[in-house]
């Protein structure tokens, strides 16, 4: 690890204005420490953000939830109003690392998680997003575990978690305090960036801000679930995951939020699925033309083709259960 | 970088280089060896401790992060005079072979098992009520909690049977 300059903040104040002079927040520190290791991240200046509050989930005024930033994975997950509303959210977080881990993890350091790409944590290998200019080791190597949609030719890497996908799936709302003072409220939709040329940036997040909470909309019925396929039953990054709410009336699909997770290079919302799908009576032709919709431009570069079939059965079997319909989209 | 720390309910006092991790506090420069290092990047969970009543992975977090926190190491579980049941059920089910993990697995169960008291889901519940019996805690509900802790000598099923011992007397006492 690199040397640094290490300053206890104990207000939101103290925060900002540690942002404001080039600080690095910590927060639970399970992804900046592992990078700081390996000296893929050296910030010269940590600001602890740990005792400055925004601890709480409380609820909003339009009758959601405002989940604190530095609210821990675990405490979110075991909310009795998100267990109650959120459920997807719940089983997103359930989904992702270990108990140590999420014990933790904070909400706004796991927006901020950068990838898992092997050529990011290898500082002898080429990485774009690491080392700008350098290349990329993964698009001819190693790419199981790269994006299928929204890469750039100089970047495949995943945004490779859990929570953000359930989030975008909630049509969430990240708030955010510059170094000024100011604050803005960005969707979660639009808070990861796609690579195009410049994938050294993950995020809209500007120099020395700080997110402060993301706000969960009223809550919408329907049924919520999050899928998750990966290399071992538990404790791995995904391959592919799917959370959706999705919500039958009158024989009629009446909702289907669903954001997909290490599919693309951020979390995958597609609009044109509930498009297609609202509206519409369940069915498995109905299934397989969401399917095809979403996978309509996605591009495999050899050891991560698998995904693209996974994802097509992974989005029919969910539409299919939250549907009642069985296994093979036909009436149960 | 002055740090105080409560360990095993006494005070500590620490004055390191703030890249020190709190597992690295404890075993070199406070005497505690019983928190291992296995991989030193959150895979594998032996390094395992208690901070403020829960677990969390000692490799990634640093030291001066944690003044005024409580930290609870296996030492302070139990040594071999004075064994945990926890640490009894391990010997008496031959929960590991090498060893190595087992400080991490123990302290990861004990803390574990007041988490699914306190009503927390796992991935794999079925409800999500916030409501567990601990005297029904199924294998693969210990499982999924437990897997944070990696055994290379994969003695799984003998940790599974050590702490489902004590998950489902726990429940009988209070009940
Ligand atoms: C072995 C292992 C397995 C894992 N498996 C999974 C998994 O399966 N699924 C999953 O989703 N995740 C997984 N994770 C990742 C884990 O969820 C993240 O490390 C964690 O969520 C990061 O949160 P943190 O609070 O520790 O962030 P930190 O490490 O403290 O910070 C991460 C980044 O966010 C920035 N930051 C933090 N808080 C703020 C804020 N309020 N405002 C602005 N910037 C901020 C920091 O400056 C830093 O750049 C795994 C991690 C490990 C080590
Ligand atoms: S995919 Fe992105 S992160 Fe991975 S090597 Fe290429 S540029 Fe780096
Ligand atoms: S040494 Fe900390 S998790 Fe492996
Ligand atoms: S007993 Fe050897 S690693 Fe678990």
């Amino acid at each position: 690890m690199r040397p640094f300059e290490y300053q206890r903040c104990d207000t939101v104040t103290d925060a900002r204005q540690a942002g404001a002079g080039g600080s690095r927040f910590i927060a639970g520190g399970t992804n900046l420490l592992d990078l700081m290791k390996l000296q893929i991240e050296t910030p010269q200046d940590l600001a602890d953000i740990n005792r400055i509050g925004l601890d709480t989930i409380d609820e909003t005024d339009e009758g959601g939830l405002r989940i604190g930033a530095l609210v821990r994975n675990s405490d979110c997950a075991a909310d009795a109003r998100i267990l109650r509303d959120y459920p997807v959210l719940a089983r997103a977080i359930l989904a992702g690392a270990s108990g140590q881990l999420r014990n933790r993890a904070t909400t706004g350091g796991n927006l901020c998680q950068r990838t898992r790409c092997s050529y990011f944590y290898d500082t002898a290998m080429p990485c774009n997003k690491r080392e700008p200019g350098t290349g990329c080791g993964a698009r001819g190597g190693q790419n199981r575990n790269m994006a299928v949609l929204g890469t750039s030719e100089h970047c495949i890497a995943t945004y490779p978690g859990d929570m953000a996908v359930a989030m975008y799936a909630l049509d969430a709302t990240v708030e955010i305090q510059a170094a000024d003072g100011g604050t803005r409220l960005l969707p979660v939709r639009q808070f990861h960036r796609l690579p195009g040329d410049t994938p050294e940036r993950d995020n809209e997040l500007d120099e020395g801000e700080l997110i402060t909470a993301v706000l969960l909309p009223k809550p919408v019925g329907g049924k919520h679930g999050y899928r998750k396929a990966r290399d071992r039953a538990s404790y791995a990054f995904a391959l592919v995951s799917l959370a959706s709410v999705v919500e039958v009336s009158d024989g009629k699909i009446a909702r289907a939020d669903l954001a997909f997770g290490s599919l693309g290079t951020r979390p995958w919302h597609d609009p044109r699925l509930e498009q297609l799908l609202v509206g519409e009576e369940p069915s498995k032709a109905l299934f397989e033309k969401a399917a095809d919709t979403l996978l309509a431009e996605a591009k495999g570069f050899g050891g991560n083709d698998f995904k693209i079939p996974l994802a097509r059965r992974m989005l029919i079997a969910t539409l299919a259960d939250a549907t009642g319909l069985n296994a093979a989209g036909e009436p149960a | 970088m002055k740090t105080k720390l409560i360990i095993n309910g006494q005070d500590r006092a620490l004055d390191a280089d703030p890249r020190v991790t709190l597992l690295d506090a404890l075993r070199n420069h406070l005497g505690l060896p019983g928190a291992k290092k296995g991989c030193d990047h959150g895979q594998c969970g032996a390094c395992t401790v208690i901070v403020n009543g829960r677990r969390v992975n000692s490799c990634l977090t640093l030291a001066c992060m944690h003044d005024g926190d409580a930290v609870t190491t296996i030492e302070g579980i139990g040594m071999a005079d004075d064994l945990d049941p926890l640490q009894q059920a391990f010997v008496r089910h031959d929960g590991y072979q090498c060893g190595y993990c087992t400080p991490g697995q123990i302290c990861s169960a004990r803390a574990m098992l007041d988490e699914a008291e306190a009503g927390w889901p796992s991935f794999v519940s079925e409800e999500m009520d916030g409501a567990i019996d601990l005297s029904q805690l199924s294998d693969e509900e210990i499982s999924e909690r437990m897997s944070g802790n990696i055994c290379r000598c994969s003695a799984y099923s003998n940790i599974v049977d050590a702490i489902r011992e004590i998950a489902h007397e726990k429940q009988g006492a209070s009940a």
